[in-house]
């Protein structure tokens, strides 16, 4: 009972953290420069490793896809099963899940050690709200740079795809006949519906780490159990909405 | 050293006077869970007084602060500056109150500048140029325009404190707060402190309330006293009364006296 007690009071608090941050929307352009930073954080410094991982989840995909697909001779639909996995599913999954381990871990490790070190009461001591300076920014930020960072997990997971299909023996499928029959089957609905995923899970994802951060109360052991919540909240959150918004773009 | 109060209060930066503020305490209690931190705790601070609070740790002193910025929210009671709930947000924007941390709690990813530009550029009082003059004006008068570049990893212990009463500063205060300013600092270092915190209240008159236990601080600068004792004020009235207390716990406090044949601890297993 006291479990879900806790859990609908973080369920809670969540919602009056976005609604707060939400009312200072409006102050965006006079924190251009924390804006810009966060996208630094959110965007550019996940750059590589989505790329890196995208190409081999893309490469993977293909590699089991033609290895099963040789025996029904399906091997010309390989382009179009991974290229709708990526931009339906496995792109904006990845995205969310490296943001919840890279970026959602280092937002909560921050806003915690603010909090433990008394930070945020000193910036409410001086009528500076925490939603506004600390929370506004990196939601506006992870609007913008998540849906980039889908496509290019796209991008870069079609190309792997593309990669092992030529140069493995059992798939053999040039590039042309590959993308071509990624385009036959691929509707823009299909890449604009994974965007919208991607941009639900990340937005949900720095909420609820910031939520965590600004709630962390005690000492150094504290900060770190904040953080391991805050990844592991994360990663159900976006399980959990996966299914939702899946179901609602359907 | 202490002086009487005075009504008006003198901008550090502009030289203006506003009318200094004056703090309640009405039947203030505080519970977390079933612990009674705060038990009825009632008093006045008058505007411009220096007023102490003393008391052993874990005492309530620190959260009976925070309860006057509107950190923490009564059980029950109600705390009022300058007549306005001082649990309400209109409260913080109407009276310039400013908290100095026990440990300073300044922002570590900013420097020294920036932590004290911080509240003029969020609130948009001033452009690059006027922030610069009040920072480097607040650092002036706590003798740290050498410190403006470094962070606070940087920093002795001393120098985070006045770094803090200089972030306070530059808010304008009409209320200043400290919490244990002296505490983890060398007896000079203490004493340093306790000079600023009087000299700030000499030439400002700003209204000021300080918890600590130093009792050289409260005997030195304090125009009044009050003890907290297990949440609860035993003690209320000027520095010379501390120098002969009626109450037997407060003369403990103040006066402890080392007995190696019969220790505390002891007794308190016992």
């Amino acid at each position: 009972m006291n479990q879900l007690i806790r859990i609908l009071e973080g369920f809670g608090s969540t919602i009056q953290l976005l609604l707060r941050a939400a009312s200072y929307a409006p102050t965006l352009p006079r924190q251009f420069g924390r804006f810009v930073e966060q996208c630094y954080v959110i965007g550019y410094t996940t750059l590589p490793i989505v790329a890196i991982l995208s190409f081999f989840i893309g490469s993977v995909l293909a590699l089991q896809a033609g290895y099963s697909m040789q025996n029904f001779g399906a091997k010309q639909f390989i382009g179009s099963l991974v290229g709708l996995s990526m931009a339906r599913e496995l792109g904006p999954v990845m995205v969310a899940i490296l943001l919840a381990g890279r970026v959602g871990s280092a937002i909560t490790a921050e806003l915690a050690s603010m909090k433990v070190y008394q930070e945020i009461d000193a910036l409410v001591t001086m009528n500076i709200p925490p939603a506004r300076m600390l929370v506004m920014p990196r939601l506006a930020a992870a609007l913008v740079m998540v849906p980039v960072l889908a496509i290019i997990a796209n991008l870069v997971g079609w190309f792997g795809g593309a990669i092992v299909s030529k140069y493995t023996d059992f798939i053999a499928i040039d590039p042309p006949a590959y993308f071509a029959a990624l385009r036959r089957f691929m509707e823009f609905e299909d890449v604009l519906n994974g965007l919208i995923k991607a941009e639900v899970f990340g937005f949900g994802v720095v909420l609820v780490c910031c939520n965590i951060g600004l709630n962390t109360r005690g000492g150094p052991r504290e900060i770190g159990a904040a953080v391991t919540k805050a990844v592991v909240t994360s990663l159900i959150l976006i399980l959990v909405l996966d299914y939702f918004v899946t179901k609602a773009l359907m | 050293m202490s002086s009487a109060p005075a009504n008006l209060t003198r901008n550090p930066f502009t030289e203006s006077e506003t009318p200094a503020v004056g703090v309640t305490v009405e039947h203030l209690s505080k519970k977390f869970g079933t612990f009674e931190v705060l038990k009825d705790i009632s008093f006045t601070v008058a505007p411009g007084e220096i007023f102490v609070l003393m008391g052993p740790s874990g005492s309530g002193k620190s959260v009976l602060l925070k309860h006057i910025v509107g950190l923490e929210l009564p059980t029950s009671g109600k705390v009022t500056v300058d007549g306005k709930d001082a649990a309400s947000e209109q409260t913080r924007e109407e009276v310039r109150m400013a908290l100095v941390f026990q440990a300073g709690a300044l922002f570590n990813s900013m420097s020294v500048y920036d932590n004290l530009a911080l509240y003029l550029r969020e609130h948009r009082i001033a452009n690059e140029a006027g922030i610069k003059e009040k920072v480097m004006r607040a650092l002036q008068i706590l003798s740290l325009e050498a410190a403006a570049k470094k962070f606070p990893s940087e920093l002795s212990g001393g120098m985070k404190k006045r770094v803090a009463i200089a972030r306070s500063l530059v808010t304008e205060p009409q209320l200043m707060l400290y919490d244990e300013p002296t505490s983890e600092l060398d007896p000079v270092m203490a004493a340093t402190i306790a000079e600023i915190i009087a000299t700030l209240k000499e030439q400002y008159h700003v209204t000021t309330i300080v918890v600590s236990h130093d009792r050289d601080l409260a005997l030195n600068i304090a125009d009044r006293v009050g003890i907290l004792m297990g949440g609860k004020l035993v003690s209320l009235g000027p520095p010379s009364e501390l120098k002969t207390p009626k109450d037997p716990r407060v003369a403990d406090f103040l006066n402890p006296i080392i007995d190696l044949k019969n220790p505390r601890f002891k007794q308190l297993e016992n």
